[in-house]
C-alpha cells in the first residue's frame, strides 16, 4: 500500500530562501560559479537521463535501496517502542554521504570540471568524494581540520589510498568550519576547472537545495519501507544533526505528513550548560556563516564560537538553512544529546544488535531511546543510522578502555 | 578629464584629488587591533602621512574566506588579543582626529548583521568613517545595507571580479559609491609576483558599463605594480604587503614601505 502525503507543500521549497533563512552571501568572485552550478543543476533536475544515470549508480555502486532493520533488543531499552533503523551505514563508503557526492560529481562532469575539492569533518564526506573522484577519473583535494586528521587518522589514510590529496587545515579552530573556509579559498582561486563538492545542506544557494535533493532518497525509500513493514507511517523520524544532510535526507519525505514527528539531535558535547557543545539550533541565533543566513553559535559581535563534540562529523557551529526554517516554524524539533549519552547508545547498539554505529549516528540512537521512553511501546520510531562506526573504533575503544596496552600504537 | 564633476563622497573626493598631479590613488589596508589597538591606529596614521589617500581598515572576523595567510594570521592575532567590534569605531575616531584621509571599514557581513545594520551605520557616521567595503555581501543580497547607506550617506564599495558577467558588473558599478573594488585576479588576498592582464581587462569592462572610479586590489605589493595599475585604473589597493611590514618591522617599517609604494603613484 501507499499513503498519500497531505498537500501542505513544505516539500516544495526550492530556495534560495527557506523563510528568512538561506540566500547567498559570498565573494563576487564565486557568484559566477554558483550561477553556473544553479543553471546546470536545474537542467539536470529536468533531465530524465540524469536521474536514470544517478539511480543506476546507486543500484550498482552505492548499494541502494538501503535496507531497514528492526532492532527489538535495543528497543527494550527505549520504552519498548518499535525501532527501525534506516541502514545508510551499509552504503558503499560507509555513510549517507555517497548519495550527495555521486549526484554532485555527475553535475561536475556535466559542466566540464576536472577537479573536485571538499571539506570533511569525520572524513566520511572526504572519503566519499575521493571515491567519486577515483570512479570518474578526477583530481581530488580534501581539506580537513588538523584536529580532525588526528582523531580520524584512518579516514585520512582511506582518502590517500583512493588517490586524494588531504590537506590538514591549521587555521582558526582547525576543525570542520575552518576546512570549509579553506575549501572556499581554494575554489576562489581555481574555479575554472574545480567543483567544490560541499558535503552538507549548508553554504550558499544552490547547495542547500541541491544537496537536499540528492539525499532525500533516504526518506523516500524509508517512508515506503516502513509502510510496507508496519502498514502505517512511523510516529517519529529521528536523525543526528551537524550540518544536517542525513537529517534532511530522512526528514524530507515526511515533511507533509503532519502526524509524523521529526526530531533532530544535535551534539550536546559536555552539555549545553557548558561552552563545549555543537548544539547550533538549541543555543545559537540567526546570522550569516559560510554563505547563507541560518542559525549558528556566535558571540555578541558575530564571531563564530568554537564548537565541541566527540563526533568530528557533528563538530560544526552552524546548521543548514532548511533546518533553521523547520525549527522556526515548529515542523521539526531539535534537542541536544551529550557525548556521554551518545556513547552509551553507541555501546548499547553494539551489544544488543551487533551493529557498530558511527558516533554521529549514536546521537540519533540516544535521542531515540529517550523518545521511546516518552512515546511508549505503541510507537514506531524510524532512526537514520547515517554511518558505520569502523572509523570510530579507536575513539570508542579509548573511551571505553577496551584497547589493549600498545594495541593502539 | 573634463572639468569638475559633482562629488559627494569623501572617498570619491580623495581619489579625484589625486588626478591633479599624480597618476591615481593609493589605498592601504590594515586590520584593526593588530598588533594592538594603539599600534594599529599609529600604523594607519603612518600610512596616511606617507602617501596613502584612502584607508581601508579591516574588521577581524573568525571566518575570513576572502583572505590569504598573512591577513588571516594578523586578524586572528587581533581576535586572540581581545578585539571587540566597538574597537573599530574607536580606531576610526582616533585616526580621523589625527589625519584627514577618509576611512573605509572592510568587514565580512555577519558582524554587521549582529550589531544591527542601522546601528552600525549610525555609529560609523558618528566615528567619522566614510563607508564599508563588503567582501561577502553583493548588491543582490544587500538590500538592507543599500537602504542604510542611502539613509546615512555612507559610501559602499562592492567588488567586481574577472568572472562577473557584464550584468553583474553594471550592478556593482551602479550601486557602489566611492569606487568599485576591482579584484585583480582569482584568489584570496596576498602578494603576487606578477599581476596578469585580467585586471586591465576587467577595468576596461567596468568602464564600458559606466565606472568612473575603479581601484584594483588583491596581490598588489610593489611600486612598479602600482604604477602599472594606475596606467589604466584610478587607484591601487595594497593589503598583505603592509600587514607583513607591520608584523615584521613595526610602525616605522610600515611607514617606510608606504613611502616606497607611494612613489608608484607619481605621474
Amino acid at each position: 500500500m501507499t499513503i498519500e502525503a497531505t498537500p501542505t507543500h513544505l516539500r516544495d521549497e526550492q530556495g534560495p530562501f527557506f523563510g528568512e533563512f538561506g540566500g547567498r552571501f559570498m565573494p563576487e568572485s564565486l557568484i559566477a560559479a554558483l550561477d553556473e552550478l544553479s543553471a546546470a543543476y536545474d537542467v539536470a533536475k529536468a533531465d530524465p537521463e540524469f536521474h536514470r544515470e544517478l539511480a543506476e549508480l546507486h543500484r550498482t555502486y552505492t548499494g541502494r535501496p538501503s535496507i531497514i532493520t528492526e532492532v527489538p533488543r535495543f528497543a527494550e531499552h527505549a520504552g519498548g517502542a518499535r525501532i527501525l533503523l534506516k541502514r545508510e551505514d551499509l552504503n558503499h563508503t560507509g555513510s549517507h554521504k555517497i548519495c550527495n557526492v555521486l549526484g554532485q560529481a555527475l553535475i561536475a562532469k556535466r559542466i566540464g570540471k576536472t577537479r573536485l575539492i571538499a571539506e570533511t569533518g569525520a572524513g566520511q564526506h572526504g572519503v566519499a568524494t575521493a571515491t567519486a573522484a577515483a570512479l570518474f577519473g578526477m583530481e581530488c583535494v580534501v581539506y580537513m581540520g588538523e584536529v580532525d586528521t588526528e582523531r580520524q587518522a584512518l579516514n585520512v589514510a582511506r582518502m590517500r589510498l583512493l588517490g586524494a590529496t588531504v590537506i590538514p587545515v591549521t587555521t582558526g579552530t582547525r576543525t570542520l568550519k575552518d576546512a570549509l573556509n579553506e575549501a572556499f579559498r581554494d575554489w576562489v582561486a581555481n574555479v575554472e576547472n574545480t567543483h567544490y563538492l560541499l558535503g552538507t545542506v549548508a553554504g550558499p544557494h544552490p547547495f542547500p537545495v541541491m544537496v537536499r535533493d540528492f539525499v532525500k532518497v533516504i526518506g523516500e525509500e524509508a517512508r515506503q519501507q516502513v509502510i510496507d513493514l508496519t502498514g502505517a507511517l512511523p510516529d517519529a523520524v529521528v536523525a543526528c544533526v551537524g550540518g544536517g544532510s542525513n537529517a534532511i535526507g530522512i526528514f524530507h519525505a515526511f515533511l507533509d505528513d503532519p502526524d509524523v514527528a521529526l526530531h533532530g539531535f544535535e551534539a550536546g558535547g559536555d552539555g549545553v550548560d557548558t561552552l563545549r557543545h555543537a548544539a547550533s539550533i538549541t543555543m545559537g541565533r540567526p546570522g550569516v556563516l559560510h554563505g547563507s543566513r541560518s542559525i549558528m553559535l556566535q558571540d555578541e559581535d558575530g564571531q563564530t564560537v568554537d564548537s565541541h563534540s566527540i563526533s568530528a562529523g557533528l563538530d560544526y557551529p552552524g546548521v543548514g538553512p532548511e533546518h533553521a526554517w523547520l525549527a522556526s516554524i515548529g515542523r521539526a524539533t531539535y534537542t541536544p544529546v551529550t557525548d556521554a549519552a551518545a556513547m552509551q547508545a553507541f555501546r548499547l547498539l553494539c551489544q544488543t544488535e551487533g551493529i557498530i554505529p558511527a558516533i554521529e549516528s549514536a546521537h540519533a540512537l540516544a535521542g531515540a531511546i529517550e523518545l521511546g521512553r516518552t512515546l511508549g511501546e505503541k510507537a514506531t520510531i524510524l532512526v537514520n543510522l547515517s554511518g558505520r562506526g569502523d572509523k570510530d573504533v579507536e575513539t570508542a575503544g579509548a573511551y571505553f578502555g577496551v584497547l589493549d596496552a600498545g594495541a593502539g600504537a | 578629464m573634463t572639468g569638475a564633476r559633482v562629488v559627494e563622497s569623501p572617498v570619491a573626493s580623495a581619489i579625484e584629488a589625486t588626478r591633479q598631479n599624480r597618476a591615481g590613488a593609493l589605498i592601504g589596508y590594515l586590520p584593526v587591533g593588530f598588533p594592538t589597538l594603539d599600534e594599529s591606529v599609529d600604523a594607519a596614521v603612518a600610512l596616511v602621512e606617507n602617501g596613502v589617500d584612502v584607508l581601508e581598515l579591516g574588521i577581524p572576523y573568525s571566518d575570513p574566506v576572502m583572505d590569504g595567510p598573512v591577513i588571516q594570521k594578523a586578524t586572528q592575532a587581533s581576535l586572540d588579543g581581545g578585539f571587540r567590534l566597538r574597537d573599530a569605531f574607536t580606531a576610526v575616531e582616533r585616526i580621523r582626529a589625527r589625519v584627514d584621509a577618509p576611512v573605509l571599514l572592510m568587514t565580512y557581513w555577519n558582524p554587521v548583521v549582529q550589531y544591527g545594520v542601522g546601528r552600525f551605520a549610525d555609529d560609523l557616521v558618528s566615528a567619522g568613517g566614510a563607508g564599508l567595503i563588503t567582501p561577502d555581501l553583493t548588491v543582490d543580497s544587500g538590500a538592507d545595507w543599500l537602504a542604510e547607506s542611502d539613509r546615512t550617506g555612507l559610501d559602499r564599495v562592492f567588488l567586481a571580479a574577472p568572472t562577473s558577467t557584464d550584468e553583474r558588473l553594471r550592478l556593482a558599478v551602479e550601486n557602489s559609491r566611492g569606487f568599485v573594488y576591482t579584484v585583480s585576479t582569482m584568489g584570496t588576498t596576498g602578494a603576487r609576483a606578477e599581476l596578469g592582464a585580467a585586471a586591465e581587462t576587467l577595468v576596461g569592462r567596468l568602464r564600458s558599463v559606466g565606472s568612473v572610479r575603479a581601484c584594483v586590489g588583491i596581490g598588489v605589493s610593489t611600486p612598479e605594480q602600482i604604477a602599472e595599475i594606475l596606467g589604466y585604473a584610478d587607484g591601487a589597493i595594497v593589503g598583505s604587503a603592509l600587514v607583513r611590514a607591520l608584523a615584521d618591522d613595526g610602525v616605522a617599517g610600515v611607514a617606510r614601505l608606504t613611502a616606497r609604494l607611494a612613489s608608484g603613484t607619481a605621474r
